[in-house]
């Protein structure tokens, strides 16, 4: 009985990360191919895709590292970038307080964007079978999956791309295919205006820092915008 | 620092992040900035990365029609806004390099 219901949970949190996987895996191709392009090794590229499992950071690390900034800046970089993850982990702590330190280690690396999506909706929903984390899994180790093999194959193909096709020119425009829908009120926009103008002024500070002081200054630009709209 | 180093240090610093306060429980609240805060991390990051990107390709300002990775930035950026279609937006932005780079005889 325990079983079937355990199963139940895992099967239906792999059948609704499915659809999402549309959306993912061409990001998974494109960020294999784009790391072969920004001189990364195959076997590094691929561990940075289970390594560290977070799409923009790994984007952006693959950038950086393809123009030679300080490893401490990247390393800020991810970290803040992947900051939103605290979020999911505290939207989900209470849901899975009562599991053993084994399962809160491996689901919390498999917290990402998107399986976290799909398992709050879940946890969300009324009734409280105690085997959620079970659908947590399904989600997350489905999503795990799409992007490892994804991966593989951006990898692949990347190396078959001639060296003087405009490859490296494809991260900045993913990355204006990223920010641009994500504009959507006044206080987004002044945001990226002010990041993207600071971080033009200070593209010639020492390792890249100039990255981090206009990202900040963007964020608490937006943070202003926002409180003066109230 | 090599990149397998930043690598794993980057891989321990995301999973610490998504460990937090599932191990933390609700010992530590959030402040409001913060939240509110984090929303605008994606954007202004990526956007202090386009810019000198688009306007500096090789690492001085070229602030000039004759850069032909600027004009093909702002036809992917007309894209993205009007179709929010990740693929369109590439091929547009790489479709422009190139019909200028040939242009241009670069």
């Amino acid at each position: 009985m325990i079983a079937k219901i355990r199963n139940q949970e895992f099967w239906s949190g792999v059948r609704d990360e499915a659809p999402i996987l549309l959306g993912v895996v061409p990001f998974g191709l494109l960020f294999g191919a784009l790391a072969i392009s920004a001189h990364l090794s195959s076997l590094a590229a691929q561990a940075m895709s289970s390594i560290i499992f977070a799409g923009s950071a790994q984007f952006i690390a693959a950038q950086l590292v393809g123009t030679g900034t300080s490893g401490l800046v990247i390393l800020m970089v991810v970290f803040v970038v992947n900051l939103r993850h605290a979020l999911y982990s505290a939207s989900v702590a209470p849901h899975i307080r009562p599991l053993g330190t084994g399962w809160k280690l491996l689901l919390s690396y498999l917290l990402t964007d998107e399986a976290y999506a799909v398992t709050i909706t879940h946890y969300n929903r009324e009734g409280d079978s105690p085997y959620r984390h079970w659908y947590f899994l399904g989600a997350g180790l489905t999503l795990w999956s799409a992007w490892q093999a994804s991966t593989a194959v951006g990898i692949f193909i990347g190396a078959q791309i001639p060296a003087n096709w405009p490859l490296s020119f494809v991260l900045p425009l993913t990355f204006i295919a990223l920010v641009v829908p994500a504009l959507k009120d006044r206080a987004g926009v002044a945001a990226a205006l002010v990041a993207g103008l600071v971080g033009l002024l200070a593209a010639n500070f020492p390792y890249k820092t100039g990255l981090l002081a206009a990202a900040l200054i963007g964020i608490v630009t937006g943070l202003l915008v926002e409180g003066r709209q109230k | 620092m090599n990149i397998w180093t930043i690598m794993i240090i980057g891989g321990l610093l995301t999973f610490a992040t998504r460990l937090s306060f599932i191990f933390l429980l609700d010992r530590i609240k959030l402040p409001d900035w913060f939240r509110r805060g984090l929303r605008f991390v994606p954007v202004a990051v990526l956007s202090a990365i386009i810019l000198p990107d688009l306007t500096s390709p090789t690492g001085t300002l070229f602030l000039n029609w004759r850069n032909p990775q600027l004009l093909a930035g702002i036809v992917a950026i007309l894209v993205a806004w009007k179709t929010k279609n990740v693929i369109l937006t590439i091929l547009a932005g790489i479709a422009t390099l190139v019909v200028f780079q040939v242009m241009l005889g670069i």
